[in-house]
């Protein structure tokens, strides 16, 4: 397939390993952002094929895996009512509230459907007058834009039957949690392609100085993610700390602005819950006061609903890239993608779902 | 502007399981199906079925060995490109009975009709279930119907069962893997699931592709004469990462799969790239998987390549060891993964 096969050639997958070999001398460790990304790593066990100088460590950029429990619960009490069509990107379905997930609440008779797209909601918001269409409005600034997009839409268009439950997350305030964390232990970050797509990288050279760190802008194919690799190994092993672009097909400095306008219009910076990391100030997107008529939380009073977690699951470590899912000991045991403690053994893009799945060939 | 975390304070939510309700996941072909078959339908129903978990059954009456099996079709949208849920239900019986090395003979079939449901659309399944029986060389030997209230069942479900004769030494089973095993893919990898897909949910992409849903008993045939075969199963439900999974379990064997060896349509690529599926777990009803014994491969092959639904057969990899049971990939770059069996239901991606 066109655009996909040349990223994916053997031989440049083997001539790009070779450069890296060659230009690796001791331990450094990078993290992968995207959760999208860890998953083409171990999809095309790429990880056990770089030099072993080189340790990936998962970052915490899956959406599914740092919304927090507290509004998964509050999506469930909104989706259990009678009155509501509760949508949702799939994979948000199987992750686990503090009782029940969306996929139990749908089995006892409550309309819980899988949109591709927040537009579907509004047309179905538009078909089914006597209903609340309720979308579950979850992700990084990737899914930002369209879901602002279906906002302003039914702000303009009058559809008062449509509401959105937010729990955006951005980027660069959990790399600098991260970095400033006193446990980190990242020294290189392979920046998330499809984030950037949207955003852009005029955020990130403030981040690359302020903690002397290489920043690599991304993409998602194998050798898209070797030329990751190999910048930031060039810039490590040559004491450098700078922004480099390795996605430039997809990815422009300034980004996608009419896109960033569009999310900026709905949404402003607002404090955020990550699950397994905690408060992270300014790290969220939350609807902005006129366009209040369309938000869940008020519209369905769950704002009250607060939720703490039990103690079983290293997920925040994990996503904080402190651990790796097999230094779980509930990993493949009593946490499975069919029955998962923690949200990163739900996700598609889970670091625990990716190991679960790709890697445990040495048994 | 952002805290420093205290990873102490980190937690995480209680599990949920085992669940109290049946949820669709339960259905899809992958683990939590085979979850409720060993919990549930094995322990008090399966205690006299030795491979409960084959395709089909065989069994011995009066000195006749038979294939028996059953299977009940719910599909939305009936049509859908390339056939519809009278086809799916005929070919899903016969592929269920050819995949023990049955010879099907005749089937039965149940219908559960919800109120409202126009006769032209059952008469147009009805005919199509002559079409694809003609085709298969069966007869519908006995039938029933009933009729729901409305919302009592989601327009119409087809169940059909079936027998078939086993031949005298025929020994086809998904406990017969044996390492040095060739595994042969009879064609192209999740037509069915994405032209269903296609025609069910408003992805706004169209495509040509069609459902490859075929009787297999005369390619099964061909098989069979041309060499040894130890196992045959079709990658429904689940696709060929799930059926592999649960031959490797079967066999206690491990399963060796090339990625550039794997067929996939250039439609069928793109749309799964596009939704985030991966065509090994996407559904085929028109497919076989076939462990055949490694010096007659090439027979077994160029047989199939002389038969329709088997042109496209092509060899995707081989039993390497046994005494564990797993599924490895080469990836097409060199790399090496696990392939898993599918949770539950088959979810999109968000980004």
């Amino acid at each position: 397939m066109k655009y996909v096969d040349e990223y994916r050639d053997p031989l440049k997958v083997k001539a790009l390993l070779g450069e890296i070999g060659r230009s690796v001398t001791r331990p450094w460790v990078l993290m992968e952002i995207c959760g999208g990304q860890t998953h083409a790593f171990l999809h095309n066990g790429l990880d056990e094929m770089l030099p072993k100088e080189i340790e990936l460590v998962h970052g915490p950029g899956c959406p599914v895996c740092v919304t927090p429990l507290e509004q998964i619960d509050r999506a469930l009490a909104i989706a259990s009512r009678p009155e509501v069509i509760f949508t949702s990107y799939g994979d948000m379905l199987r992750v686990p509230g503090s009782k029940v997930d969306l996929f139990s609440v749908r089995a006892n008779g409550g309309d819980v459907r899988v949109v591709y797209s927040p537009l579907e909601a509004i047309k179905l918001a538009d078909a089914n007058p006597d209903k609340e269409v309720v979308f579950f409005a979850i992700g990084f600034e990737t899914t930002a834009p369209p879901n602002a997009m279906a906002v302003l839409q039914a702000k303009q268009r009058g559809i008062k039957n449509f509401s959105v439950l937010v729990s955006h997350v951005c980027v660069p305030p959990a790399m600098d949690a991260i970095l400033g964390s006193k446990t980190n232990r990242v020294q290189a970050f392979l920046a998330a392609g499809h984030v950037c797509a949207v955003m852009g990288y005029h955020e990130y050279p403030r981040i690359a100085q302020q903690y002397k760190v290489p920043i690599v802008v991304t993409g998602f194919e194998p050798v898209d993610l070797l030329l990751g690799v190999l910048a930031a190994v060039k810039q490590l092993e040559s004491g450098k700390a700078e922004v480099a672009n390795a996605y430039e097909r997809a990815v422009t400095f300034e980004g996608n602005q009419p896109a960033q306008k569009v999310m900026n219009t709905v949404f402003q910076p607002v404090d955020r819950k990550w699950r397994g990391i905690g408060m992270i100030l300014m790290s969220g997107l939350g609807l902005r006061p006129e366009f209040e008529a369309h938000d869940a939380e008020k519209k369905f009073s769950v704002g009250e609903i607060v939720t703490q977690e039990s103690p079983l699951c290293i997920a925040g470590e994990i996503l904080q890239g402190m651990k790796k899912p097999p230094q779980c000991s509930a990993f493949g045991q009593q946490c499975t993608p069919s029955s998962p403690l923690g949200a990163p053994m739900v996700s598609g893009e889970g670091a625990c779902a990716a190991y679960y799945r790709y890697h445990r060939v040495e048994e | 502007m952002t805290d420093d975390f205290d990873f102490e304070g980190y937690t995480c939510p209680v599990p949920i399981q085992p669940r109290d309700t049946v949820v669709l996941g339960h259905g899809s072909g992958g683990k939590l199906s085979h979850d409720l078959i060993d919990r549930l339908f094995l322990p008090e129903l399966g205690k006299a079925a030795p491979r409960a978990l084959d395709d089909a059954a065989v069994v011995t009456l009066n000195g006749q060995r038979m294939a028996l099996t059953t299977d009940s079709h719910v599909v939305s949208p009936l049509f859908f490109p390339g056939g519809d849920i009278g086809k799916l239900a005929i070919c899903g019986t016969v592929n269920d009975l050819a995949m023990v090395g049955a010879k099907p003979y005749a089937l039965t079939c149940g219908f559960v009709v919800e109120e409202g449901l126009s006769f032209e659309i059952l008469q147009r399944v009805v005919q199509s279930m002559r079409d694809a029986a003609a085709e298969a060389g069966v007869f519908i030997a006995a039938g029933d119907t009933k009729v729901v209230q409305k919302g009592g069942a989601d327009k119409l479900f087809i169940n059909t069962s079936g027998i078939g004769l086993v031949d005298a030494g025929v020994d086809i089973s998904g406990e017969n893997a044996k390492v040095g095993d060739v595994v042969i893919v009879s064609g192209t990898l999740g037509d069915h699931g994405i032209a269903v897909m296609s025609a069910r949910e408003d992805l706004g992409f169209t495509t040509d592709l069609q459902s490859d849903v075929a009787p297999l008993n005369h390619l099964v045939r061909a098989m069979m004469d041309a060499g040894e075969i130890h196992v045959l199963r079709d990658p429904t439900r689940g696709g060929l990462a799930t059926t592999l999974n649960e031959i490797a379990k079967q066999s206690n064997v491990v399963i060796e799969l090339q990625e550039t060896k794997l067929p996939v349509k250039p439609q069928v690529h793109a749309a799964c790239e596009m939704l985030g599926f991966d065509p090994l777990y996407v559904a085929n009803e028109g497919k076989l998987i076939a462990f055949v014994k490694a010096e007659d491969a090439d027979k077994v092959l160029s047989a199939m390549k002389q038969v329709n639904y088997g042109k496209d057969a092509v060899v995707i990899g081989k039993v390497t060891e046994s005494g564990k049971s797993q599924v490895r990939l080469k990836t097409a770059i060199g790399g090496t993964r696990l392939v898993d069996m599918l949770p539950g239901e088959m979810l999109p991606r968000s980004c």
